[in-house]
């Protein structure tokens, strides 16, 4: 008799559809049913670093603003730790690392706030370049895409970056960074997401 | 500290394409450019961590959950539930497991919502719970209703439920449908039928589940969630690079 390995397969994809807010958002959605939402405060108070925004657009493949994306953020601390029992190394107090934002409705703009997360050690002892992780879900998109963002004040770290790299396309590369500002001593970074077309942001299958 | 460990693989055509002529809103919102396939790092195998303290022990219960006092959501009473394993079959404990869903009638509470079945006063349409020790997480709320949605002038949206998982690693990440067995729309609808094998489709079907329902109160149906599996061997080269 053969053998069978046993494994199950992994729950198929679905989107999350227009309505994401009721779920993951709902005060988005227009009500008020849980004592906190989730995923609103990022670093938390007492993360050590620069305070940062990011901020920008979701476009589609006509180049239209997408509304009813939901993005979350996962990120290391200033000092490339995530706040993750898998990972050695501690971080601050009430880090957590994690966000969740949604496009305004009118707009399509998202933003949050957070700090600038350190150099993260990647594989074969390689540094990754400060990075956040982006993952994202809309009406029309059947599985959540994944992204990087990087920093456009890291062209050094960025040019050693081991995943930055694997992109072929350098032109290509250019889509995985956010654009630093300063505004009324605010530090806003700008990274644009587009789904699809001539400029199309990276995304990996990781 | 458990050791750092990558996952598996995702099998991409277990999953629906990202574009889908049929699901029309997917055309202009599907990568053209393939994936770059990225071998799991720090940035993967990890993922955000949530604690009992993030929720409310009635946040499982939309039934309550959004009720005035000593009234109820219309609608046939179900419980959902089931386990979250990964691929090994083994439990995902304390792992964030949300749901949202249209009322009975079909209707969502949402601004952006306005299909003309009624509002329910007494139902939110979402809920969320943390799976125990054995992977396991209990729902109870009303059965959705089907709805209609402009993809051609006649498509309806078989019942469902949305589901949120989150697993241990960013990678893990998973949103998801829950449909119900025996439903006729099931076959016609895009979305469902984005997911190109039929053995896939069963798997995001809940199962009637006569031994969980509580008698003359609550229908039941069970849903197993299944995330991405992790070798069991650590990283050859490990993350601290030495
Ligand atoms: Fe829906």
């Amino acid at each position: 008799m053969p053998q069978d390995l046993n494994y199950l397969r992994e729950t198929p994809s679905q989107t999350a559809g227009p309505y994401v807010h009721i779920g993951l958002a709902p005060g988005a959605a227009g009500f008020d049913i849980y004592r906190e939402e989730l995923g609103h405060d990022i670093a938390g108070p007492n993360a050590k670093g620069e305070r940062i925004r990011v901020e920008g657009l979701v476009m589609d493949g006509t180049g239209s603003p997408i509304k009813d994306v939901l993005l979350e953020a996962w990120q290391a601390n200033s000092d490339g730790i995530y706040a993750h029992p898998e990972h050695p190394g501690e971080v601050e107090d009430g880090f957590r690392g994690w966000g969740r934002v949604i496009t305004d409705f009118d707009t399509g703009e998202w933003g949050f706030d957070t700090i600038k997360p350190g150099p993260v050690m990647g594989r074969n002892g390689r540094i990754m370049a400060p990075h956040i992780n982006l993952w994202l879900v809309a009406r029309g998109i059947n599985i959540g895409l994944n992204t990087r963002i990087y920093f456009s004040d890291e062209d050094a770290a960025n040019a050693a970056d081991p995943v930055i790299n694997l992109v072929e396309w350098e032109r290509r590369r250019e889509t995985l960074i956010a654009r630093r500002s300063e505004a009324d001593g605010k530090i806003v970074y700008r990274f644009d997401v587009q789904i699809q077309g001539e400029n199309e942001t990276v995304f990996f299958d990781i | 500290m458990r050791k750092p460990a990558e996952f598996y693989q995702r099998d991409r055509g277990r999953h629906p394409p990202a574009y889908v002529d049929t699901y029309k809103t997917s055309v202009t919102r599907s990568p053209q450019y393939s994936l770059i396939s990225l071998q799991n790092s720090a940035s993967e195998i990890t993922g955000p961590v949530f604690g009992h303290n993030d929720i409310d022990p009635t946040d499982n219960d939309l039934i309550v959950n959004y009720a005035k006092p000593g009234e109820m959501p219309i609608g046939e009473r179900i419980i959902l539930h089931g386990r979250v394993l990964d691929e090994n079959a083994r439990p995902v404990r304390n792992t964030l497991v949300e749901i949202w869903q249209a009322n009975a009638g079909g209707r969502y509470r949402h601004k952006k919502d306005t299909y003309l079945a009624p509002i329910d006063p007494n139902f939110g349409g979402c809920g969320r719970t943390m799976t125990d020790e054995d992977g396991y997480y209990y729902f109870r709320t009303v059965k959705p209703g089907a709805y209609p949605w402009r993809n051609y002038v006649n498509s309806w949206r078989p019942a469902h439920i949305h589901v949120s998982v989150f697993g241990t690693g960013f990678a893990q990440r998973l949103i998801s449908q829950i449909y119900f067995e025996g439903d006729p729309l099931i076959p016609m609808c895009p979305i469902v039928q984005a997911i190109p094998d039929p053995d896939a489709i069963e798997q995001v079907t809940a199962k009637l589940d006569m031994n969980s329902t509580i008698p003359l109160d609550t229908i039941a149906y069970k849903f197993d969630i299944v995330l991405r599996g992790r070798r069991s061997t650590l990283f050859e080269n490990r993350l601290e690079g030495n």
